[in-house]
């Protein structure tokens, strides 16, 4: 085991290593217009210490409790690099540039180098794959963020006339977003003591069994709380579909467009849009 | 001119893919917009069951020749516990969940093929065919 030897010299050695370290990631390639040196510097010197620091306390797993400091530390740059826009092998590089100095550290004062720079490979690679980890769960934070941000902005409900709100749905309607949508219309429809609810699915690519279930359920929803719900924008290759499928979508009242289901409803509320015999002569 | 792709689902983000890819294949096989619409529907409800009655499985897109016509076919597996009464599955409204029991059904008259195999404890593999 090499921990405590490597420990000791990168305690004797540490300014050494560290500037070795900052011209291996240099000759690398730093990202200027990401990351200035002097973090660059800090960050290196702060993973350099914990990982003396983890290195005395001898143990080579990275479950063990002494390298907790260093895992830390690696979430944190991994992840904040991942929202910075660095790529994977840049934030890679980071760690797998110190093998460069560690080896040179070795090589100059242990006696048998070669068996310690075994192990000291075998325990940056395991570090180099974890930052890799946090720089993958920082994506993924990164997208399910931006998913559900998107889930927000897509089910905008909106009150086109007294009593009469439309919402106009875009893009495919997965269990989550209809259960969002269907909230959202419902709490509308108690907020603005509407009657008549259209929902606009122009935007909806494919309507599926499913996607018609959704859609029933929210019918219904709605005309439990008293409000009639109309379908619009079923386009002539949704209507074949839904033939072919089978869906009975029973008493719906349904439009092929907004406009047929808004006039509609203004008919039903028995209000006439008459034009302003002033401006038109 | 074959072409072959294969997609995982695993997730219901999957069938999103799906149904894209699809499209994207019945496009470029030059099938018109029905049955474009036809055969990414029918795909929705095939993944959607392999995924929520298989426990996931894949789906292979294919750029075939059938009888001279340009076809799409999909091969949409899972290895879940399968199908005990094919017959019975593929009665209108006949659901084992809580869905409309529409999709095995629906699924079969959107396209212009359907070939199913399952067995109990051997999971179900479907095959859609949509031609020109």
């Amino acid at each position: 085991m090499s921990s405590p030897i490597l420990a000791s010299l990168l305690q004797q050695h540490e300014p050494e290593v560290l500037a070795n370290w900052v011209a291996a990631q240099r000759a690398a390639g730093i990202r200027a217009d990401l990351i200035d040196e002097q973090t660059v510097q800090a960050n290196s010197q702060e993973l350099l210490r914990g990982f003396a620091a983890a290195l005395a306390q001898g143990s080579d797993s990275l479950e063990a409790p002494q390298w907790k400091p260093v895992k830390m530390l690696l979430d944190r740059l991994s992840q904040v690099q991942s929202r910075q826009g660095f790529s994977p092998s840049e934030t890679a590089t980071f760690v797998f540039s110190l093998k460069e100095p560690l080896f040179t550290l070795l090589q100059k004062h242990a006696e048998n180098p070669l068996e310690h720079i075994w192990t000291t490979t075998q325990l940056i690679d395991k570090l180099g794959l974890y930052s890799m980890e946090s720089y993958m769960t920082g994506r993924e934070t990164v997208i399910r963020e931006q998913q559900e941000s998107m889930l927000e902005l897509s089910t905008p409900v909106v009150e086109l006339w007294r009593g009469v709100l439309a919402i106009p749905l875009i893009g495919s309607l997965d269990s989550n977003r209809t259960q969002i949508v269907m909230e959202a219309l419902l709490q509308k429809i108690v907020e603005t003591e509407s009657d008549i609810a259209i929902i606009d699915i122009t935007g909806v690519p494919t309507v599926d069994t499913m996607v018609a279930q959704h859609l029933l359920k929210t019918v219904t929803a709605a005309k439990l709380m008293g409000a009639k719900c109309i379908i619009s924008g079923i386009r002539p290759q949704i209507a074949a579909t839904i033939v072919h499928l089978g869906v009975e979508l029973g008493d719906v009242v349904t439009k092929s467009s907004l406009a047929d289901a808004f006039r509609l409803a203004l008919r039903e509320l028995d209000v006439r849009l008459v034009a302003n015999t002033n401006t038109i002569r | 001119m074959t072409t072959t792709q294969t997609f995982p689902l695993k997730q219901e983000t999957d069938i999103v893919v799906v149904r894209q890819q699809v499209r994207k294949a019945a496009e470029q096989a030059r099938l018109g917009l029905v049955s474009q619409t036809k055969i990414v529907t029918a795909a929705s409800e095939i993944a959607r069951n392999a995924l929520i009655y298989g426990g996931g499985g894949e789906c292979r897109i294919e750029q075939q020749m059938r009888d001279g016509r340009t076809a799409v076919c999909l091969i949409i597996s899972d290895q879940g516990p399968g199908i005990e009464d094919l017959d019975k599955a593929m009665v209108d409204g006949y659901t084992s969940g809580n869905g409309l029991g529409l999709g095995l059904s629906g699924a079969r008259r959107l396209v212009d093929d359907f070939v199913i195999r399952s067995e109990p404890g051997n999971g179900t593999v479907v095959e859609l065919w949509k031609w020109r």
